[in-house]
């Protein structure tokens, strides 16, 4: 059963990427031509198969593992690029705008890719999780988030047709930033597979804050090494760490970020050779035909409908199961304090929609913005600032 | 205050923008389209400038300070999480020095600025009651004079506000046959349609419009919910740590209940036992490493008669319930929560007395280390008087015996021993693995011969009194925002002037749904689509000014 599971994952993977491909094909045609042509129909039949099949995956893994597989970084992350790919799929069949698949399924591809980084087995729930409020909080949460995230995607694509690349301002470079943000995903994704592959490992004995020796096992070149590292015996013709880390930081994920940050680099410094001009720049023929004000009510309307679901999930619920689990429904732990925060800024953007200046494009880099914060929560808060809610993930 | 009487002969309050009842602009305004906020009604905030309390109201009635109180709110909640707060801290530390050691200077400054309590710092505070003062203001200025706009609003419009709507066309009609079609169309599309002299007004989803001022409404409940912690008595929170076999008091009843902790149970995931599944990931961390269950077998008993000093409470049973984790223990308002644990505490420990040359046993006493007797008869003259003892036995700075606490980690003994030949009795100190005899010469010595342990629950006990008043607000909050969000209020107005038809449609959001569906409703009536002039005017404003991408 959890090997049929991971099959029908790998197979909604591979049939997202082709659905991309087919959303792309769509672009060629011309703008007078009804909007949903035989490239579309193709794109989101091909989508909703491997929706399907990741539902598939979703339910046989549920089964073999006696509870919902939304427990651990990597089945929470899966999940929420198979809300994604949900929430892209309703959001079509209300606006037939195929654009949004050629930039909502790539997203969704990053993040399965980057969850399939984590430790993927099926865990034993701990006493605090076996509730079925682990089901029933996590995936509204996660649901809400992802719908939320399609206003990123509109945003987007808006600023890429909207932010004039004729000569380089702010908004050109923090455009590129996002784009070069999303490589460095990939960069992570391509390192981390790479070392993955030729089955890296390095073994160091170091010191922590305390003053006391502990083990840590690299599954990357050690560019930062722990504080007073020293290589055991079976790792000797490893990788010397180039710099010693004080004690408070920890070196090994430091050396993750800096890994991928050099993949990401390498891999946007190709693509610039390639295409010898920005990214945002070369996408933009890609989305010249889009309207823009329609582009903007997408964003608008993912964020009211994604609005009162991520309420629902991520604080509602989040504080009825935190009574019943910790025996308080708010303690302030860094998860909880982080979805009040992307409940504040959605509550702003959705203020701000009422004042004149702010539709268009500020409210499409208020949608960038607010996709930062979810992710910086999802990513961010579980890998480095720990609290109750991290998953225990390397 | 002088009232605003419109030509068409409504009466409006002072400060109203547009007529209540025709709508046609009371003042002179430049641009193009109208400002449809509100209805163009009179706000309070936008009519009244002058005392000290309108600029009050003013200022928070202001979306632009609401949004910054968000986002100040916001970033403050932010900064909370850059270190651990005080809460957080492990126990027996001093935050003073714990930040500095941790986070070097970093951290010192945090906690120097306060912000290891940041939450329940003074400004925080200040800040959510700021919200709060600003949702009732904002909501009461507006909700007021909308509920007035759209309760007179005329059906007949008058011609300049039709014109003055994004969405609007005006087609020259024959017959009047369409009329019917139109009608039937909107009201099979669920509008509300009203006609007055053959003009029409169809309305729908209006209800939509008071989705905003609802959830403001709720978290306000919220947040006088959770100002209501503030009150004394409203919310109990203590912890009870029980030994297995113990009856004890709940603190927080006032001696009401008692629980015995029959058990406690703590169980590990093991490979072999529990499903295949999880082999690899049980692999990964060590069999016996994951926890499983956490589970006290509890007995709650409630205090029967009046509370009498010194006397044993009489009690009767009431339930009995397995507390674990994400299962707590309910009854009259309070709560049980299993959260801590402690295994195998030692309880009693057992000795013999023996002839330290032949090793010849005289009998056996077993002390229950939590409430120990001061003398153990043997029998035959044998007998053992217990002068000290010491549940938490360590040295102190001046080289004598004495404990750290009263829960026995490690006990220690000043025996004396009394036998038929030393009527005099032997001292001899008894801890873990070592005697010390005050002379060095005694003949009888108290051998080790065995521990019972048991394990020791922690239960936290609730009652919250606020919380149903935060669930209201949360429901409340709930509805208004998906009757806000999900629904929109759209009105469709036709007017026939001189043989022409005025068609004009407004929606407070989702004006892609709005044009789908007069798109529908006018198809094949001859009416002409409405055209979109915000987008119009757009276009006119940008004029041709090439930017790389719109050419």
């Amino acid at each position: 059963m959890a090997q049929l599971s991971s099959t029908l994952l790998y197979i909604a993977f591979v049939l997202y990427l082709i659905g991309t491909f087919f959303f792309g094909g769509t672009i060629r045609d011309k703008k007078d031509r009804p909007q949903t042509n035989r490239w579309a129909t193709i794109g989101i039949v091909i989508t909703i198969v491997g929706f399907l099949s990741q539902v598939g995956y979703f339910i046989t893994r549920w089964i073999a593992a006696g509870h919902a597989p939304v427990s651990n970084l990597f089945e929470f992350t899966t999940f929420f690029g198979m809300m994604l790919v949900g929430a892209f799929i309703i959001i079509y069949f209300i606006y037939k705008t195929s654009i949004l698949g050629v930039f909502t399924l790539p997203v969704a591809l990053l993040v399965i890719a980057y969850a399939s980084m984590f430790p993927r087995e099926i865990t034993p729930l701990i006493p605090a999780l076996q509730s079925d409020w682990l089901h029933i909080h996590v995936t509204t949460a996660a649901a809400g988030e992802a719908i939320l995230a399609i206003s990123f995607a509109a945003g987007l694509i808006y600023l890429i047709r909207v932010v004039d690349q004729s000569k380089s301002s702010k908004r050109t470079f923090w455009l590129e930033f996002v784009l070069f943000c999303l490589i460095t995903t990939l960069g992570f994704v391509a390192v981390s597979s790479a070392f993955g592959l030729a089955d890296y490992e390095a073994k160091f004995k170091w010191v922590d804050k305390n003053k006391e020796t502990q083990e840590v096992v690299y599954q990357m070149p050690a560019l930062v090494g722990p504080h007073q590292w020293t290589l055991e015996k079976q790792s000797a013709d490893r990788l010397k760490p180039l710099v010693e880390m004080p004690a408070i930081i920890n070196a090994k994920k430091l050396n993750t970020v800096i890994w991928s940050l050099f993949g990401g680099a390498v891999l946007y410094l190709l693509l610039r050779l390639l295409l010898r001009k920005r990214v945002a720049a070369a996408l933009q023929p890609f989305v010249k035909n889009v309207n823009l004000d329609l582009t903007d009510e997408i964003g608008y309307r993912a964020v009211a409908i994604g609005f009162p679901v991520f309420t629902l999930g991520a604080l509602i619920f989040a504080m009825i199961w935190a009574q019943i689990a910790w025996t308080r429904f708010w303690g302030w732990d860094p998860k909880e304090v982080w979805a009040l925060i992307t409940w504040l800024f959605y509550a702003a953007f959705l203020h701000l929609r009422l004042s004149r200046g702010w539709h268009g494009e500020k409210s499409a880099w208020l949608a960038v913005i607010g996709f930062a914060i979810i992710m910086f929560n999802l990513v961010a808060v579980n890998l480095v600032i720990a609290g109750l809610h991290s998953y225990a993930g390397s | 205050m002088e009232q605003v009487k419109c030509e068409c002969g409504h009466v409006n309050p002072y400060g109203t923008v547009l007529c209540e009842s025709c709508g046609k602009p009371l003042e002179h305004t430049a641009k193009p389209l109208l400002d449809m906020r509100y209805e163009g009604s009179a706000r309070r905030s936008q009519t009244y400038n002058k005392t000290i309390i309108d600029k009050i109201w003013n200022f928070f009635s202001s979306v632009k300070v609401g949004v910054w109180l968000i986002v100040i709110t916001l970033i403050a909640s932010a900064i909370g999480t850059i270190f651990p707060q005080k809460m957080y801290l492990p126990p027996n530390v001093t935050p003073a020095e714990y930040y500095e050691d941790q986070y070097g200077w970093a951290g010192k400054l945090y906690y120097e600025l306060g912000f290891d309590n940041l939450y329940g710092s003074w400004w925080y505070i200040l800040l959510l009651a700021s919200i709060g003062v600003s949702l009732v203001i904002c909501s009461l200025d507006r909700v007021v004079p909308l509920y007035r706009a759209l309760k007179k609003q005329g059906v007949t419009r008058h011609e300049s506000f039709l014109r003055r709507q994004r969405l609007f066309s005006a087609t020259s009609m024959e017959d009047e046959s369409f009329l019917e079609t139109v009608k039937q169309r909107l009201a099979k599309r669920r509008y509300h349609v009203r006609e007055e002299n053959g003009n029409i007004l169809a309305e729908k989803g209006r209800f939509s419009r008071w989705g905003p001022y609802v959830n403001h409404i709720g978290l306000i409940i919220f947040l006088i919910g959770a100002m209501l912690r503030f009150v004394p008595g409203m919310y109990v929170d203590k912890v009870l740590w029980i030994r297995e076999g113990e009856t004890k008091e709940i603190p927080g009843t006032n001696g009401q209940y008692f629980l015995k902790n029959e058990k406690f149970v703590f169980e590990t995931y093991e490979k072999g036992k529990d499903n295949p599944a999880f082999n690899e990931a049980i692999d990964r961390v060590g069999s016996g490493m994951v926890a499983k269950t956490y589970q006290t077998t509890a007995v709650l008993y409630k205090r029967v008669g009046p509370t009498v000093p010194g006397e044993e409470p009489k009690l009767k049973k009431v339930k009995e319930y397995r507390i674990r984790v994400n299962d707590p223990l309910k009854y009259d308002h309070y709560a049980l929560y299993q959260v801590d644990f402690k295994l195998n505490e030692l309880n009693k420990m057992s000795f013999e007395l023996i002839d330290k040359q032949t090793e010849t046993v005289f009998g056996n006493l077993s002390i229950d280390l939590n409430n120990p007797k001061p003398s153990y008869d043997l029998g035959k003259g044998y007998r053992v008087e217990l002068l000290s003892y010491f549940p938490d036995f360590y040295f102190d700075d001046d080289g004598n015996p004495a404990t750290k606490s009263r829960v026995p980690n490690n006990p220690a003994f000043v025996f004396k021993m009394y036998t038929p030949d030393k009527p005099k009795g032997e001292v001899s100190f008894v801890a873990i693995r070592q005697t010390i005899e005050p002379f060095g010469d005694n003949k009888y010595k108290m051998a080790f011969a065995g521990v019972e342990t048991r394990n020791v629950s922690a239960l936290t006990v609730r009652r919250d009194f606020t919380l149903w008043i935060l669930g209201v607000g949360g429901a409340i909050f709930m509805i208004g925002v998906i009757q806000g969000m999900y629904w929109n209020h759209r009105r469709i107005w036709l007017k026939l002037v001189n043989g022409e038809v005025l068609l004009a449609a407004h929606t407070n959001k989702n004006w892609f749904g709005l044009k789908n569906e007069v798109r529908a409703i006018i198809e094949g009536t001859g009416l002409m689509m409405p055209i979109d002039q915000a987008e119009e005017e757009k276009k006119e404003a940008q004029g041709g000014k090439g930017n790389g991408a719109t050419k």
